[in-house]
């Protein structure tokens, strides 16, 4: 995973299989990274996700809920046919918002500045 | 053609990708679609990560759990048993609801369940406190393309 500070958004490419083991790894160094910054936004970019289950949802339900407690926002990009399954059936598309590029998904967050 | 395999392996978090990987290569000859392996690795995904964290409570320890898969198909068929003799489920019905968990501080979703029933044809839990759980699980994939 490589993490990335772009203004107020914490900007994280992750990559592998995000079932619970990675997610917790995931987790471990997403709240680091979050804590010691000053972002209120979280963007993830799933496109090198190649598989995810609930474990996965409970990971981003998390971590959305870090960014909204500094009045942020959580947004996934680039995520696969069969993320974007789970993603739907799992309900997470009501509270997460989902862009196709990491460009789309800055921008979405009030472009790189904000 | 008809086929069938069974494996054992320790209850722990790294394993469940190992189990992924055995049931999508036991699938691929019957040439599934790539929604269909997904929702299938979803699903043994789910139940794996369950035993593993729910019914040996994230105690796994290579000499002492095990979860075990039994796999076979009946012509495109797909039948998947996994089971532990772990803790057990004290009340399937309400370990089945969506968003229902007996561990929200791991940031669990309660979505386990709803995942199996929604990417698999059926899915059967038979549960005994003390004695372990056993999830059957059925998919028929669609004709051959």
């Amino acid at each position: 995973m490589q993490i990335n500070i772009n203004g107020k958004v914490l900007f994280a490419t992750l990559d592998g299989e995000l079932d619970y083991h990675m997610a917790e790894k995931f987790r471990t160094q997403l709240d680091a990274a979050f804590e010691k910054s000053a972002c209120r936004h979280i963007l993830l970019d799933m496109s090198d996700v190649s598989f995810m289950d609930s474990s996965g949802i409970g990971m981003v339900i998390g971590r959305y809920k870090k960014a909204e407690l500094r009045g942020g926002r959580l947004v996934l990009a680039g995520m696969s046919e069969s993320l974007a399954k789970l993603y739907e059936m799992s309900g997470l598309s009501k509270i997460v918002s989902r862009a196709a590029t990491n460009e789309a998904a800055i921008s979405m967050l009030g472009g790189p500045l904000v | 053609m008809t086929n069938k395999v069974k494996f054992e392996f320790a209850a722990i978090p790294e394993n469940a990708a190992l189990a992924r990987v055995v049931v999508a290569a036991f699938i691929t000859p019957l040439d599934p679609s790539v929604g269909e392996i997904s929702d299938i690795k979803t699903a043994v995904s789910e139940a794996v990560t369950n035993a593993i964290i729910h019914g040996y409570n994230g105690n796994g320890n290579g000499n002492e759990t095990a979860v075990t898969i039994s796999m076979h198909n009946v012509s495109r068929q797909i039948h998947i048993e996994v089971s532990d003799s772990g803790v057990g489920i004290e009340n399937i019905a309400s370990a089945m609801e969506p968003l229902f968990t007996t561990k929200p501080e791991m940031e669990r979703s309660g979505l386990g369940f709803t995942v199996m029933e929604s990417f698999m044809d059926t899915v059967e839990v038979t549960s005994r406190p003390n004695e372990g759980t056993t999830i059957k699980m059925v998919k028929q994939l669609a004709g051959e393309r």
